[in-house]
């Protein structure tokens, strides 16, 4: 019982490759997800509508950025940007009268065509040119979304998006948007779970590992950079818009500016790169630290009787954040993913560590 | 449109565009030592001017002597931080580097305003705000003297590269394994052009602050400089000057030209621009070495 590998034999290659072999696993999953399903009853309202339900949305935009820089090995300093594209497509679709799942898909794949020009530096580039070309290219989306009436409503303008309906049901309450979140990142999951078993998710990775080591055992690094930039573009354009529709209920340009962006990446590196679970950790550390820390400053001060400005303790929390991402490349540059991986195979073998392969 | 007007334009831009060079020269500096390219640079620019700050209203002490040893702090700072963050990153991917350069960036900034305030303050060096004519043409005073600075530092910066020790970055710059294996320490080498850098930063902080205020806006200096540098070649001081002077003029007369008709704002737009078609066309810049890796 205590050896969680005890008992398992793979008899067909079916089972070898199961997505989670090991029981012990598929207990946790299942009551992970019996407790995501029961959440809004467990929580206060509060927790579900401005911790959880944003906490997966940026889960499955940064399994999607994930995709690109994880998988892939390609920069993308612009994924705001493309997450923006989607979010303003879907809120122009919408209120156009497109129903809602259409005019979610429509801004998907219209982050999908924007997603393929950066897609288009990557191909010329690599390294830290592509990282830069990407990073002006969120510059310029910047200023075309906020400069160009038809999208956002002119300069500093804030876009209303209508309450939003799934199968004709209109879903307003905090806990139905919770649902349709938590179903996105689910869905991101497990596709993501899924390409890392595909030819797919293997020419990606040969892709990362060295291009021309690809491209002589046949995988053209071109198409395949092309088609992650496109996966990866359509996920972070869906993710805008369900950050719109489930959590911030208007869009402005300042949602998708250059810092977010920055922010994505501090959540794909404190994960861990290309690891499923660290982007799960590493979007709830960067969301939630800071206004834990903050949270934690006010309430230590209050305790010693310190006086801290309310200017100090506005910016305090953004240096240990910054303070946070330096010791995170210091101590463990593979993120929380692989200190959980550790810790995952130092308890499935206890105590008999002899045993680890 | 009068041809007076884009001249004014142009003449402000590349004196305002040689103050650029000196945040680009930073990133340069340290490009070349250790091809570590600095997202930190415009978070330095800001510390120098909040040290200034700080050695002059909170100690109390004159400008000219604030200023030197401002200098002094931040490359001391400089060599901190590539002691503590960067020496251990060598030979990693460049992803940890640039995730690290932004970390570093992110909690530089944070730090200073925990430190020094958020709200901008006035950091006044003894330029007069009266435009200097020239014929016709008017020219701001103080970037006139952030051009001469610019130069000036430029100038230091070649009759460096001639002494003993300017050598030495020079062999590190051009193979840093090869400095190695003839008894050149590289470490200290890269230390000292981090020291070097963090020196131009301040000069650029001081200078950008008497402009537009000391606050947090000095570290959108960055994309600036960041262009320049590319621009030039990333590993090119002379690149970063010439490149510096280029950006400023397209950027003054581009915006110039576009704003009335664009209604405003299309000066980051044109920077932005300008990097990506660098970067398209010409990746190594206009003086940088052709080794850069491409598909």
């Amino acid at each position: 019982m205590l050896y969680r590998r005890a008992g398992i034999r793979h008899t067909d290659y079916a089972s070898d490759r199961e997505l989670f072999p090991i029981p012990a696993d598929r207990i946790a999953i299942l009551a992970l997800l019996a407790l995501a399903l029961l959440a809004p009853l467990i929580f206060s309202s509060l927790t579900v509508s401005s911790y959880l339900t944003p906490w997966l949305v940026w889960v499955s935009a940064t399994l999607g950025l994930n995709l690109i820089i994880g998988w892939a090995g390609q920069f993308h300093f612009g994924y705001a940007a493309v997450m923006g594209i989607g979010a303003y497509t879907t809120v122009h679709a919408y209120k156009a009268g497109l129903p809602w799942e259409i005019a979610a898909v429509l801004g998907g794949l219209m982050a999908t065509v924007i997603g393929v020009l950066f897609a288009f530096a990557a191909l010329r580039v690599k390294g830290l040119y592509l990282a830069l070309s990407t990073l002006a290219l969120q510059f310029v989306m910047d200023w075309v979304i906020s400069h160009v009436p038809a999208i956002s409503g002119g300069v500093s303008a804030t876009l209303q998006a209508p309450a939003m309906s799934l199968l004709g049901q209109r879903i307003a309450s905090d806990s139905g948007l919770y649902y349709v979140a938590l179903g996105w990142a689910l869905l991101v999951t497990l596709f993501m779970l899924n390409l890392r078993r595909t030819a797919l998710g293997r020419a990606l990775v040969a892709v990362r590992e060295k291009d021309y080591a690809a491209a002589v055992i046949g995988v053209q690094a071109f198409r395949y950079k092309l088609v992650a930039f496109a996966t990866s573009s359509f996920i972070g354009g869906v993710s805008g818009a369900m950050l719109i529709f489930c959590f911030y209920h208007a869009v402005t340009p300042e949602q998708f500016a250059v810092n977010v962006s920055i922010e994505l990446l501090a959540m794909v590196i404190v994960g861990g790169l290309a690891s499923i679970i660290g982007s799960w950790f590493g979007a709830a550390f960067i969301l939630l630290a800071p206004s834990q820390i903050h949270a934690f400053i006010a309430w230590a001060a209050k305790l010693v009787g310190a006086d801290i400005g309310i200017e100090t303790l506005a910016h305090l929390p953004y240096a240990v954040y910054g303070g946070m991402i330096i010791l995170f490349l210091l101590v463990e540059p593979m993120g929380l993913g692989k200190l959980y991986g550790n810790m995952r195979n130092y308890l499935m073998v206890w105590p008999f560590g002899y045993a680890r392969k | 449109m009068d041809l007076m007007y884009l001249l004014e334009l142009a003449i402000n831009g590349a004196m305002s565009g040689l103050m650029y060079s000196l945040v680009a020269m930073g990133i340069v500096l340290i490009y070349k030592s250790s091809s570590v390219p600095n997202l930190a640079q415009g978070a330095l620019t800001m510390v120098g001017a909040y040290v200034v700050l700080a050695f002059a209203n909170g100690a109390g002490l004159p400008m000219w002597a604030a200023i030197p040893l401002a200098m002094l702090t931040m490359m001391g700072v400089g060599m901190g931080i590539e002691r503590v963050a960067l020496r251990r990153l060598a030979g990693r991917p460049i992803v940890m580097i640039l995730m690290m350069t932004l970390g570093l960036d992110i909690f530089l900034r944070a730090v200073t305003l925990v430190v020094g305030g958020g709200t901008a303050r006035p950091l006044d060096i003894g330029i007069s705000n009266d435009p200097l004519f020239l014929g016709p043409l008017l020219l701001n005073r103080a970037y006139l003297v952030g051009a001469v600075v610019a130069l000036g530092l430029f100038a230091v910066f070649v009759f460096f590269f001639r002494t003993r020790r300017g050598v030495v970055l020079r062999a590190i710059a051009d193979d840093y394994m090869a400095s190695w294996a003839v008894g050149i320490s590289v470490e200290r080498g890269v230390a000292l052009s981090w020291a070097l850098s963090s020196l131009v930063a301040t000069a650029a902080g001081v200078l950008w602050g008497s402009i537009q205020g000391v606050d947090q806006s000095l570290s959108l200096l960055l994309l600036k400089g960041i262009t320049v540098a590319v621009l030039g070649g990333m590993d090119s001081l002379g690149g970063a000057i010439l490149a510096g002077i280029a950006l400023g003029v397209i950027e003054a007369v581009a915006s110039g030209v576009l704003d009335p008709l664009l209604g405003g704002g299309t000066r980051e737009l044109v920077v932005a621009l300008v990097l990506i078609l660098t970067i398209m066309i010409r990746p190594h810049g206009l003086f940088g070495r052709h080794d850069i890796e491409r598909l």
